[in-house]
């Protein structure tokens, strides 16, 4: 059967070179053909870092290599880089050449290790998966052989939790998402390991992660791996919410839960919730005549083409709080059929009075060619990737980018998850509407 | 001289088919010497940083057709980067008289682990009658991957045979970027693909149409070659399938950058009876005296050619007399492709700067028209004389870094994404020009001249980026030469 995908929203495994890239000081070292970097930075641009994109070693698999194995060719970039290029913690990744000549790179990094260097491997060739699930991949590989075992004499410390939610750069909002996760978690009384990017402890936090007393995912599927290996290797239990919580309703809901699940201070969570609550809704209740009285137009409803956690978290709280109705809804990060269902019903639960239209299609040519032949009245706002952006000048529809690729948006530190993401996807959206006027 | 044989499906990469190299450090009289003596060697790396890919360069000269679609046969990282292509196209059509530039077509066969044990064959023909289907193109172009060539999967039999069913092209494109460390291979790849399946024999001639090989710069032709009672054919950006068809019945092609269409314009020339320019484009005054009057000879407008420099001299002389008075004495460093590279060599001496070192990705010894007169650096040492620091250095961040961080020149000027950072690091005034277009001609050195100015005089920004910027190389390295990590012949 054919897999076709027109205008991929996502990459393949060795993308997670990117989860690499966002953990401080890090260095990824490609064991792959000449251009997977160099695609890898093409599909997320403005997407270096410290050291990725043209400043990432790689082997860059010739003929010869592919002949002959790559492995000589795999020691001697090693071996240079540490001279070339300063980093506190290395991360060997494979590409498909090397996969499918079958290298023992597995062995060859472990030499490094075992010479003391903090150096790992993870197999990430592209026809092995995509970026969502090799991010799993990656961090587990990094747990295992640079994290290892936790030592027995340290005590767990019950307020400290790991956090999985954004898959760096996938999520082109990973930065403010992660920042903003870190703010909330600690406002109710506990202590955050986000792991990547520059609020992150770096190599130092990641060092910590068997300390932690529990551990929180914030997905629909990826990254479940992670969590469930950790519960395995360091017997921690994990808290899950299932999507992005955005605006009033849902960082409220999210806080509540992970505090019960981690029996947490009521009166302490209460009282962040409360001041959280109070700072959002006075700019609610100040937008809201805005939104009840602008008389020229503004879009009341919306089709959105983005990966799962968005698409539930942004229909939830676009419907509720902002007061844009959902349409037909595009999930592009090619979910696996186990996880499907439960989508499915989480979307449903959004309204007791309505259904939406929700498919799984990472073929997003195919899901434009929907949208293409869909009608409905009054002014409609489009949320996608820079692909999007054609189509809703043709369809005549307000356009937010949001999703990756992004070639039409930058994004620097804005982030769209908590009480603080919600105000700024307001902003945006009214931003763009905004500015098609006079 | 190669030779075009448009019956085999694949062509053989540069490094076999010119003997082009990756790696040089010296003077570049040295390196032409080298390359005229036959001596020229490859010399490797110990240390390597990623790369660019055939896949995508061959890529860039289908995705840009008009009515064309493309289909990666890999998996989908294999085609991550071409977005970027798909908005190339939207946002410089209006330079390319496309008033209404429509979505690319791009598709990925989504190859996976059980198709790396079965094959892909099956999938790239469901692919290929799914994306008829769905657009309907005039021509299907199948770029292939380093899975898809490992694996061994037929592509140029299921192109064959998908041509058969629907009816329109199926151009299969061997383009594995295992296949060469030279990725502008992926240009000869794709137009070998163009060449055999698209371009067709000449019925009848048209006398005043320029073939113009290029990428997506300005249209600049349409006025200069109007002038001499010429019209441009600019190929393969922004082209339809049937303009490509006719390319044939040109009577020239011209090269902007003979790296990028080499290979276009031999397989023109020996295939289909278009006599390419054997000179090098026109940058500097004296490739662009030269280039003109050779058009002209080729032509048969000679005269016109004579009138349209002594306008243009008389027209610019003056501006770039007062642009060189400026510029006399500043230090630049060039870092670019091969072709491309030496105009912007030239484009600097021409204007009075001296040009401190070049970091050039790759050589060819010759291009695929065999000639000496077209090769570019050979004529930049005659018409400039010697570069004592020509560096071919593969596009290698690391060796650019310790390079600029001795040279530190007043300006960097850069062709390709991703290396103008360390000259804004270092707070080296940094240019990067995406139009290729921009420095041609007597026009192009004004150009460039009043542009270096400015970018030289408005040093604010890179200076404190300088002072706030990131390094993740070491000491040592800067402390070595930057030839360290390269091995010997």
């Amino acid at each position: 059967m054919s897999t076709v995908i027109e205008q991929e929203r996502y990459t393949c495994a060795i993308g997670a070179m990117q989860s690499v890239v966002a953990i401080p000081h890090a260095l990824p070292i490609l064991h792959s053909g000449p251009g997977c970097g160099t695609m890898v930075a093409g599909f997320f641009e403005r997407s270096s870092g410290y050291a990725g994109g043209g400043t990432a070693p790689c082997t860059n698999f010739s003929e010869s290599e592919v002949v002959f194995g790559g492995e000589e060719k795999l020691r001697s970039v090693i071996e240079s880089s540490y001279k070339v290029l300063k980093s506190d913690l290395q991360v060997v990744l494979t590409g498909c050449t090397a996969d499918l000549v079958g290298d023992d790179t597995a062995r060859i990094v472990r030499e490094f290790r075992e010479s003391g260097r903090p150096i790992v491997f993870a197999e990430t060739a592209g026809f092995k998966s995509s970026n969502y699930v090799s991010h799993s991949t990656v961090v587990n590989a990094i747990v295992d052989q640079f994290v290892g075992d936790a030592d027995p004499s340290l005590a767990k410390d019950e307020k400290l939790v790991n956090v999985f939610a954004s898959i760096p750069y996938q999520d082109p909002f990973w930065k403010g998402n992660l920042s903003e996760l870190k703010r909330l978690l600690e406002g109710i009384g506990l202590k955050a390991n986000i792991l990547f990017g520059l609020e992150s402890g770096g190599v130092a936090e990641w060092k910590t992660i068997p300390r932690a007393g529990f551990n929180i995912i914030v997905s629909p599927w990826y990254g479940l791996p992670i969590v469930e290996h950790l519960k395995e290797k360091y017997g921690q239990s994990y808290f899950r919410f299932p999507y992005i919580p955005i605006g009033g309703n849902e960082t409220t809901r999210f806080l509540r839960e992970v505090a019960a699940f981690a029996n947490l201070d009521k009166a302490v969570v209460e009282a962040f919730i409360e001041r959280e609550e109070e700072a959002f809704y006075m700019e609610i209740q100040s937008l809201a005549t805005f939104l009840l009285e602008f008389r020229y137009g503004l879009p009341s409803w919306t089709q959105i083409l983005h990966d799962s956690s968005y698409v539930l978290g942004m229909s939830k709280f676009l419907l509720h709080e902002v007061g844009i109705v959902p349409k037909e809804l595009f999930i592009t990060d090619g979910v696996p059929e186990e996880y499907q269902a439960e989508i499915r019903s989480i979307l449903d639960a959004t309204s007791d009075k309505k259904k939406f239209p929700l498919s799984f299609q990472p073929d997003a040519g195919a899901a434009q060619e929907v949208i293409r032949k869909t009608e409905h009245s009054g002014r409609g706002l489009l949320i996608g990737s820079g692909w999007e952006k054609a189509l809703a000048k043709e369809k005549g529809l307000d356009f937010l980018s949001a999703a990756s690729p992004s070639p039409f948006r930058l994004v620097l530190t804005t982030g769209y998850l908590g009480y603080r993401g919600g105000l700024r996807l307001i902003e945006d959206i009214y931003d763009r509407v905004l500015g098609t006027y006079a | 001289m190669s030779v075009v044989n448009l019956k085999a499906s694949e062509v053989q990469v540069r490094e076999l088919r010119l003997g082009s190299i990756t790696g040089f450090s010296g003077k570049a009289s040295e390196l032409v010497g080298c390359a005229r003596s036959g001596k020229l060697g490859e010399r490797g790396r110990k240390f390597t940083q990623c790369l660019g890919c055939s896949t995508s360069n061959a890529a860039c000269t289908v995705i840009l057709i008009q009515d064309g679609a493309v289909i990666s046969h890999g998996p989908v990282g294999c085609s991550g980067c071409f977005h970027e292509f798909a908005f190339t196209y939207l946002v410089n059509g209006v330079h390319r008289g496309v008033k209404e530039p429509t979505q690319r077509r791009i598709f990925s066969t989504n190859l996976n682990e059980r198709d790396m044990v079965y094959g892909g064959s099956q999938k790239l023909a469901e692919t290929i009658r799914e994306v008829y289907a769905r657009t309907k193109a005039k021509a299907i172009f199948i770029v292939t991957t380093c899975s898809s060539g490992i694996i061994g999967d037929d592509v140029a039999g299921v192109a064959d045979e998908a041509e058969e069913e629907i009816g329109v092209p199926v151009v299969p494109i061997f383009c594995e970027g295992f296949r060469s460390k030279i990725w502008t291979s992926g240009f000869d790849a794709g137009y070998h693909g163009i060449a055999r399946k698209l371009i067709k024999p000449a019925v009848t001639k048209q006398p005043d149409m320029v073939n113009i090989v290029n990428f997506w710069g300005a249209d600049i032709f349409t006025e200069l070659l109007g002038r001499m009672g010429l019209r441009p054919n600019y190929l393969t950006p922004y082209s339809t399938v049937e303009q490509i068809a006719h390319s044939s019945e040109a009577i020239a092609t011209v090269q902007v950058c003979a790296t990028l269409g080499s290979y276009l314009g031999a397989a023109l020339e020996q295939d289909f009876g278009v006599p390419e320019i054997k000179v090098s484009a026109p940058y500097g005054i004296p490739q662009t005296e030269r280039w003109f009057r050779e058009l002209g000879r080729m032509t048969g407008k000679e005269a016109e050619a004579e009138t349209l420099l002594a306008e243009e001299r008389e027209r610019y002389l003056p501006r770039i007399e007062e642009l060189r008075e400026r510029l006399k004495g500043k230090k630049a460093h060039v870092t670019a492709g091969a072709s491309h590279g030496h105009a912007l060599i030239a484009v600097l001496r021409e204007l009075g700067l001296e040009v401190r070192g070049a970091s050039i990705f790759h050589h060819d010894p010759l291009y695929d028209n065999g000639e000496v007169s077209a090769d570019a650096l050979q004529n930049t040492v005659q018409d400039y004389g010697d570069l004592p620091r020509y560096k071919v250095c593969n596009k290698q961040e690391y060796e650019l870094v310790n390079v600029l961080n001795r040279e530190r020149p007043d300006i960097l000027l850069a062709r390709h994404g991703g290396m103008t950072l360390w000259g804004g690091k270092l707070g080296i005034p940094t240019l990067l020009i995406g139009d290729e277009h921009f420095g041609m001609g007597y026009k192009g050195l004004v150009n460039y001249g009043e542009r270096i100015l400015d970018v030289i005089e408005n040093d604010e920004f890179v200076k404190n980026l300088a002072k706030h910027a990131i390094n993740p190389y070491t000491d040592w390295w800067l402390e070595q030469s930057p030839d360290a990590f390269l091995k010997d012949e």
